[in-house]
């Protein structure tokens, strides 16, 4: 092949096929972009939680974001479990002091970071959650131990307004 | 396209033909020649159409009745099944429909592997069959979330968090595809908007997977290429459409016998229970078509790889034209590989039984050793086994094995001709 000059109709093409794709884009954009989340589900980011019924021992789960947040209140026994585990044994390390900034109180999505089940109270080997779909155990701090999740489940943006009322979100 | 040209008789249709060639296609149709020794795997490809075509007509006629909404969806089918003239019937012919179009797909592929049907010159055929079936599953998939019940909404669940496997931006994805934080009414309204959608592009799909196989023409249990038109071959009508019409009929028995007799056989109880985002149901199972996949996911103890893994398993199927190295295409002769194809076979439904079971123990190690043979088939048995295997004679026509496959070629064209 001899060599190619560019000449004023390359140059044409070029911008054209550029202004097309630009187009193009802004036209596609706004079809994808309508399935993220809308204006009225942020709307319904924080929620607040009255834990005043809630005993040592106890988990309530209420609903954020169409997701289940654990609400747990640890007995003594649960919190020595969860600070005495040591580092290299967990899977995603993460301190318990940061996981419950107030130790008595465990707050966490009910979510299990394999594929989105709702882990079970009370089970598996380490005491503390089970996910049923796919066999992964946490502990009393919600960290995984054992099974196919990677993480340990999420804990939200959360502040005690009162004693008795937590703000999650 | 066609062998031979055509010319309507009547002086109209030779005017409309000549505009519109439809009745030359018609002709191609009916005309269009076929190995003479097609046996009844055969006729899955016509059985699967009118599962198509089934399923495309009792799901529209369910949308009528149908409300895609969280709150209303649950509602709608009991709706249907209770109150709208005839809705049990539809609806129980969709959702069976579904486990049929699979069973008859799965026979479909079956019958490929064993007959070498995936084999230069059909590999796009082929191809456009595996975009078929990965649609059909998606479609499967999207429709079993609409009833809204708890199978619906925490295999949602689980399928779409699939997505959040990707690294870096598969929190993103799964947020886009639910449109919130969590399956919710978003979710539905989409998975209902493409559950509508995909059969017809299945439809499309299944033109050019036709198209595509009048082109070279079909495969036989033989294997080997037919001239055509030849003695080898007869006419698609009526010689085919009478043996699939046969074979459809009796499909339609095992179908029946499913809408009628055990219409929630092969359902989960816990879809009659409303969808409930607080409690996940102790044992999540898909549908038993999307089990082997699902102990492949769940025999990976890592989750990025699982999801690897499971779609692996399907995607290798489409480059199973260039994996399998033998030019032989039956497994009739192939003595090897029909052995390796029957284990295969036991395989496949070893992990859908395990897929069925509990992650662990036993299951969990049953399920390991049954996916790392499944890629080695694909990987390592194939490849190597084109390679080294010592294959039978092939026969020189279709018809010579059937008259004695006697080497004295004048003894057979007499006995040829005595039989015509």
């Amino acid at each position: 092949m001899s060599e190619k000059k560019t000449n004023r109709r390359d140059f044409l093409f070029t911008a054209t096929y550029a202004v097309g794709a630009v187009g193009l884009g802004a036209t596609v954009w706004p079809m994808i972009d309508q399935m993220n989340p809308d204006a009225s589900v942020k709307a319904l980011a924080s929620t607040e939680v009255d834990v005043s019924a809630v005993t040592p021992g106890k988990t309530i789960t209420v609903l954020w974001r169409g997701k289940p947040v654990f609400i747990r209140r640890r007995t003594q026994d649960e919190i020595t479990d969860a600070k005495e585990v040591k580092m290299e044994d967990l899977k995603d390390p993460e301190k318990d002091e940061d996981r419950a900034k107030n130790p008595e109180w465990l707050v966490m999505l009910g979510v299990c970071t394999h594929l989105g089940c709702v882990p079970l109270n009370d089970k598996g080997d380490y005491n503390g959650w089970f996910c049923p779909c796919h066999g992964s155990h946490y502990d009393t701090s919600g960290r995984i131990r054992k099974g196919p999740a990677p993480t340990n489940m999420e804990v939200p943006k959360y502040e005690f307004v009162n004693t008795n009322t937590i703000k999650i979100g | 396209m066609s062998d031979h040209e055509y010319t309507p008789k009547s002086k109209f249709g030779k005017w409309f033909n000549d505009r519109l060639p439809l009745l030359s296609l018609a002709s191609h149709l009916t005309d269009y020649p076929t190995p003479k020794n097609l046996n009844y795997w055969w006729t899955f490809g016509g059985i699967l159409t009118f599962c198509l075509i089934t399923q495309i007509v009792t799901g529209l006629t369910l949308a009528m009745h149908y409300i895609a909404h969280a709150d209303m969806a649950f509602e709608s089918v009991e709706h249907i099944m209770r109150d709208v003239n005839y809705g049990w019937l539809i609806r129980y012919i969709h959702a069976n429909g579904a486990s049929m179009f699979f069973l008859a797909v799965y026979i479909h592929i079956f019958r490929s592997l064993f007959y070498g049907s995936y084999k230069s010159p059909r590999e796009i055929i082929w191809i456009i069959g595996i975009i078929i079936y990965l649609l059909m599953m998606a479609a499967a998939f999207m429709g079993y979330v609409l009833p809204w019940g708890q199978m619906s909404f925490w295999g949602a669940t689980v399928i779409t968090n699939l997505f959040s496997a990707i690294p870096l931006v598969g929190e993103g994805i799964v947020t886009w595809l639910w449109g919130g934080y969590s399956v919710d009414n978003p979710t539905l309204t989409r998975f209902f908007t493409l559950h509508y959608l995909i059969p017809f592009l299945i439809l499309g799909l299944v033109v050019l997977h036709i198209w595509a196989l009048h082109i070279p023409g079909n495969n036989n249990p033989v294997g080997i290429d037919v001239k055509k038109p030849s003695k080898d071959t007869v006419p698609f009508h009526p010689y085919i459409v009478i043996k699939d019409g046969f074979a459809l009929l009796m499909f339609m028995i095992v179908f029946a016998f499913f809408v009628f007799y055990a219409p929630n056989i092969l359902g989960h109880a816990d879809n009659y229970i409303e969808a409930n985002p607080l409690v996940t149901p102790a044992h999540i199972v898909p549908e038993w078509y999307l089990l082997p996949f699902y102990a492949i996911l769940r025999s990976v103890p890592d989750k990025l790889l699982g999801v690897i893994a499971m779609l692996s398993a399907i995607l290798i199927l489409a480059a199973l034209p260039w994996l399998d190295t033998s030019k032989i295409r039956s497994a009739v002769f192939r003595p090897l590989y029909k052995q390796f194809y029957w284990i295969l076979v036991a395989d496949v439904l070893i992990l859908g039984y395990v897929g069925a079971m509990p992650a662990e123990g036993l299951y969990l190690l049953i399920a390991r050793v049954a996916t790392a043979y499944y890629f080695l088939h694909f990987l390592v048995i194939l490849p190597v086994l084109g390679l080294k295997e010592r294959t039978l004679p092939l026969p020189l026509s279709i018809t010579e094995p059937v008259l004695g496959g006697s080497p004295n070629i004048a003894m057979a064209k007499k006995k040829e001709s005595k039989i015509e």
